[in-house]
Order: C-alpha cells, then sequence, then structure tokens
C-alpha cells in the first residue's frame, strides 16, 4: 500500500496538525520509505493468532474509576491563571473575543 | 579535572561512615559536571537543573545517617530523564511544546529515589518525547557522546547514559520503550537495564506507547545499576499495570553461580550482515561464560525480523493517541490561529519536531478506517508470535539470552538521515519491549575506541538470573569490558 498527498492532509486534519504543501509533499515520501518496510507484515501468517493485549501473563490490568489521590506539590489554583466556582479559568481564543464572556 | 564519582556502594558507605557528606559528593558532581562542559553550549547532557534545590536534598538525605534501615542510595548523585515528573525541575521531555512546563506532582520512581537518600542532580536530555535512538531529536539540541564529542550518545535517553559515562552520577533514569535505554548504555560504555514490563511504576513518565514503556536504570557498573533498579522497583497502585509481587535484592545476585546456567544465543540477533568485531567482543563473552561453567545452547527466534516492522507501527499507534492531549489547552504553550482547530493545529505543528510530527501521523494513519486491519491489528498479532518465540525458549530450559544491543557502535552526529535506518538501530532491543521482558546491556569492550554493548534477556521477573550473569560477565572481562 501506497500513502497519497491526499492521505497524508487527512491523517494530519485527524491528528490536529497543520501543514505546509511542501511538508506534506515531503511527507509523502517519508512514509511511504517506512510503510514499504511494514509489507513484510503482510507476508506472515496469522490466521487464529490472538492480538497481543497488553504483555506478559497478566493480560490488560485496569482499574476502577478512583483511585488514591494524587499528591500535588502545589494547590489547584497554580494550575490555571485564575479560577472560580472550582473551575480553571483559561485565556480566551482570539477568535472567540467578541463572544460574550458567560 | 575533578575525579569520576565513585560507586553508588562507595559514596553510600563515606557518607554513613562521615569519610564524606552527601553535601560534599554534591559539590563534586557539581563540579565534574563543569569539568567534563556537560552544559548546553558543549555535551549539552542536562536540560535543567537546581543546585540550591540539590543541596536541600542532599542536606536531606544526611538526615538518614542515624536511621536503623537508612536507604540504599543515601548521599548518590542521580540523575533523571526530562520525560519523568518532578516537582522542582521543568519535566519538558525534550520538546517545545512542554517547554517551561513544571509538574505539579512527581513519579514515584522519583520519590522513592529521594527516600533512599539519592540526590538529583538534574534533568537530562532526550530525543523528543523519545521518540529516536541519537538524542539528536531534541529541541534543546542534540548531546555529544562524552567519549567521542563528534558522535552520538544514543536514545532516546541518552542524556541519563552521558551523565553516567561522564562520571558525573553512578546512576540515572531513563525510559525504555524500544531500547531506549540499553542503546545509549551500549553507545557510551555503561550498564542499562530495562526491567519487566510492570515491575517499576510508570505513574509520573509522560506517556509515549503506554503497552512498551518502562522506566529503566543506567548505571556505570551493573551494581550500580542493580542498586538503582532495587530501590525504584516495586508495586504502586497508582499504576494499575504495576505489579505487586516482592523485589529481590538484585545487588546480591552476583553472589550466585553463574556455572550450570544454559545461555541462549538466538542465531537471528548474529546475522551475517553483523558487524564481525562486534560479532567477535560477543564470542569472547560467550567463552567467559563457558569458562565459568555456564552452558551455551544455540536457539531460534523465528519472528525476529519482524519486530521492528511490528513496533514501528504499534507505538507510533499509541503515541498518536498518547499525544493528543498536547493541543495548546491543558500544557505548556499554545499558539493562536483561526478558531479552536486551527489553534489546535498552529500549537501542535510549531510545539512538535519532525520525528514527533511523522510518528502522530503514521500512528493515525495505521489506525485509520481502511488500514487498522492491514498494520495495527496484523503488528499485534506478530507482536503475539514475538513473545511465544521467546516464551517456548525460555519453557525449554534457558534462564537468559545473549546477544548484541545494537548493529553498530556509536555513530558520528547527523550520519543517518534517513528514517527507517535510524529505526534499525533498535532491531536487537524492540523485541524485549514487545514480549514485555527484562534486558540489560552492559559494555564488553570496544570496537575502534568505541564501546560495544551485549545484552542478556531473560524471562519475565527473571531479573535475578539477568544480573547473575551480568555480575559474573563484568567480572571475568575486568578491565577489557571498557578497553
Amino acid at each position: 500500500m501506497t500513502i497519497s498527498i491526499h492521505d497524508v492532509q487527512h491523517i494530519a486534519t485527524l491528528a490536529r496538525l497543520g501543514l505546509t504543501d511542501d511538508r506534506a509533499r515531503a511527507l509523502v515520501v517519508e512514509l511511504n520509505g517506512i510503510l514499504v518496510h511494514m509489507d513484510a507484515l503482510s507476508q506472515v501468517n496469522t490466521e487464529g493468532v490472538q492480538e497481543a493485549i497488553g504483555v506478559g501473563a497478566r493480560g490488560l490490568p485496569t482499574r476502577g474509576d478512583h483511585g488514591p489521590p494524587i499528591p500535588l506539590e502545589r494547590g489547584m489554583d497554580a494550575f490555571a491563571p485564575s479560577i472560580r466556582d472550582g473551575f480553571f479559568l483559561v485565556p480566551r481564543l482570539a477568535t472567540h473575543e467578541s463572544s460574550p464572556s458567560q | 579535572m575533578s575525579a569520576p564519582c565513585s560507586s553508588a556502594a562507595v559514596i553510600r558507605d563515606d557518607t554513613m561512615s562521615a569519610r564524606c557528606s552527601a553535601t560534599d559528593t554534591l559539590t563534586a558532581a557539581i563540579a565534574r559536571t563543569s569539568a567534563v562542559g556537560a552544559g548546553r553550549d558543549k555535551l549539552n547532557i542536562f536540560l535543567w537543573t537546581d543546585a540550591e534545590h540539590a543541596r536541600e536534598q542532599a542536606t536531606a538525605s544526611m538526615e538518614q545517617l542515624n536511621d536503623t534501615t537508612p536507604g540504599l542510595l543515601v548521599g548518590v548523585p542521580v540523575a533523571i530523564k526530562d520525560n519523568i515528573a518532578t516537582t522542582h525541575l521543568p519535566t519538558t521531555c525534550g520538546s517545545r511544546i512542554l517547554e517551561g512546563y513544571v509538574s505539579p506532582y512527581e513519579a514515584t520512581v522519583v520519590r522513592k529515589l529521594r527516600e533512599a537518600g539519592g540526590v538529583i542532580v538534574g534533568k537530562t536530555n532526550m530525543d523528543e518525547f523519545a521518540m529516536g535512538s541519537s538524542t539528536e531529536n531534541s529541541a534543546y539540541g542534540p548531546t555529544r557522546n562524552p567519549l567521542a564529542h563528534d558522535r552520538v550518545p544514543g536514545g532516546s535517553s541518552g542524556g541519563s547514559a552521558a551523565a553516567v559515562a561522564a562520571g558525573i552520577v553512578p546512576i540515572a533514569l531513563g525510559s525504555d520503550t524500544g531500547g531506549s535505554v540499553r542503546q545509549p548504555a551500549s553507545f557510551c560504555g555503561v550498564v542499562g537495564v530495562k526491567p519487566t514490563y510492570g515491575l517499576v511504576s510508570r505513574f509520573g513518565l509522560v506517556a509515549f506507547a503506554s503497552s512498551l514503556d518502562q522506566i529503566g536504570v543506567i548505571g556505570a557498573t551493573v551494581d550500580d545499576a542493580a542498586r538503582g533498579l532495587r530501590v525504584v522497583a516495586g508495586h504502586d497502585k497508582r499504576d494499575s499495570t504495576s505489579a505487586d509481587r516482592p523485589v529481590p535484592e538484585y545487588h546480591e545476585a552476583g553472589t550466585s553461580p553463574v556455572k550450570g546456567m544454559v545461555i541462549g544465543r538466538p542465531k537471528e540477533y548474529f546475522p551475517e550482515s553483523l558487524d564481525p568485531l562486534i560479532r567477535a567482543r560477543c564470542d569472547d563473552a560467550f567463552a567467559r561464560l563457558k569458562s565459568l561453567g555456564a552452558v551455551v545452547r544455540d536457539v531460534s527466534l523465528p519472528h525476529t525480523a519482524l519486530a521492528v516492522p511490528a513496533y514501528y507501527i504499534v507505538a507510533p499507534a499509541e503515541a498518536s493517541a498518547n499525544l493528543a492531549r498536547f493541543d495548546g489547552v491543558r500544557y505548556g504553550m499554545r499558539m493562536d490561529g483561526d478558531g479552536l482547530r486551527g489553534m489546535y493545529e498552529a500549537t501542535r505543528s510549531s510545539g512538535f519536531g519532525a520525528e514527533v510530527t511523522r510518528r502522530i501521523l503514521l500512528g493515525t494513519y495505521v489506525l485509520s478506517a481502511g488500514y487498522y486491519d492491514a498494520y495495527y491489528r496484523k503488528a499485534q498479532q506478530v507482536r503475539t508470535l514475538i513473545a511465544a518465540d521467546f516464551s517456548k525458549v525460555f519453557a525449554s530450559g534457558v534462564d537468559v539470552l545473549f546477544t548484541p544491543t545494537a548493529p553498530t557502535t556509536a555513530f558520528p552526529i547527523g550520519a543517518i538521515s534517513d528514517p527507517y535506518e535510524m529505526y534499525m538501530s533498535d532491531i536487537f532491543t524492540v523485541t524485549a519491549n514487545l514480549a514485555g521482558l527484562p534486558a540489560m546491556s552492559q559494555p564488553i569492550g570496544r570496537v575502534d575506541g568505541m564501546p560495544v554493548g551485549g545484552q542478556f534477556l531473560a524471562a519475565h521477573f527473571d531479573e535475578m538470573k539477568m544480573f547473575t550473569a551480568a555480575y559474573a560477565l563484568e567480572r571475568a572481562l575486568g578491565a577489557e569490558a571498557r578497553a
């Protein structure tokens, strides 16, 4: 399989990466240069082979949606320019400057 | 020039017997840092240091002198890779996108080092987000190999390996996702240990590829690495992948005999194309182990050639998800753009370097509709086959495997520009990560003046056997290991 400039632009959108046209063209060459080596995998018979899920005998451990509190070095109010009612207030996007503040 | 630091065991003994204070040892480490040119303008080993805070740690370390059970690293200076969270120094992962970021919590391994009496000298340079094999991919410039300044130190934990090789610290922490502790240890002539997946807590390690990442230890000697691992290993309820099992005294493994131990020689790690001088160093290591009574057995790991293609699908796939969080909202830098999406794209494009961008795109591609089965699912199936190869060999009575760590010695800075050629640096190391096995590199001699690393691999949680073999080989080689 080979990757096209359309593919590169599509996955860049999915990955939220902005690319110039020159960089996108260069990436077509770079990614195809890598993917050609991945084709070796297609020659392997993997019929009936389970996909790896985690490593080792323990499989993929999960935990409940809770846990011990993380010991923070600084208080919550140190994480953002300001905090209000327990919520972080972060800088507004330039394009949203004219919208209401609430 | 100030002398290289002593071993961790000697520093601890000197500190405990009041022959030397932790502050004196730290002062010597800082003097050594200056003497070897570890700063940005020369070797570029450390990205962030704070001498004042380090002195406070040294003072705190001395408080353990009267403890009934003082820590294993009292007074020992240590260095930390820049992708492991610290609260008094930045954690940037060698990336522009995290420039200035200081974590609000510290990694479990950092806490354990401090509690054992270790003194953190600084944060070391690395390939951006641990993606690289040469430390050339750092946003803060490449680290230079202390043994030959025109050569790379390996990567991605190149700064940590260089800090140990330069004699600044006897122990440094790195992370190993595909060989990032072992390959730089090989290139710098020091010891690098990648533990079994789950042995060391990853809480506070900035995630690259979560099913492959492990924090590892780089030491000047096998004993330094064993002591470092003894301190950082163990269960952590903050890491769900952390194993709940007792931690052996790795630094006592050297008292066990290597006689009768079965050491596997996997033929796929000794292809005809292998540099004959590296092969000769490995053959010599096998001969030394045989002379000690070990049994060397030829074995086969038939899916080895598929490891690099499988790894470079699985790792970028996981990275593309893990690095989605760096978007200009939650961490570090932000660039203005057209709307929210424009801001994301401007921030990420400006903040990530070329290799990280390449891997995010590769990972996104192999996970996207139409390609998932052909690439990602296939790679995960091949990963199963690779792990099964190892299981079969260890079940047949092989105690440890021995291989070269890397196909080359340290190469000149700028010598490799093709991404896949760089990926092939990891050809002998990625298998341990794919299978979750412990592995370690140690110096076994030199070729054209540059160190060669030999790699031991063992079954899951069989680090004691691995260290027993490593201590024996280190003793057998003596000064020849570094000559």
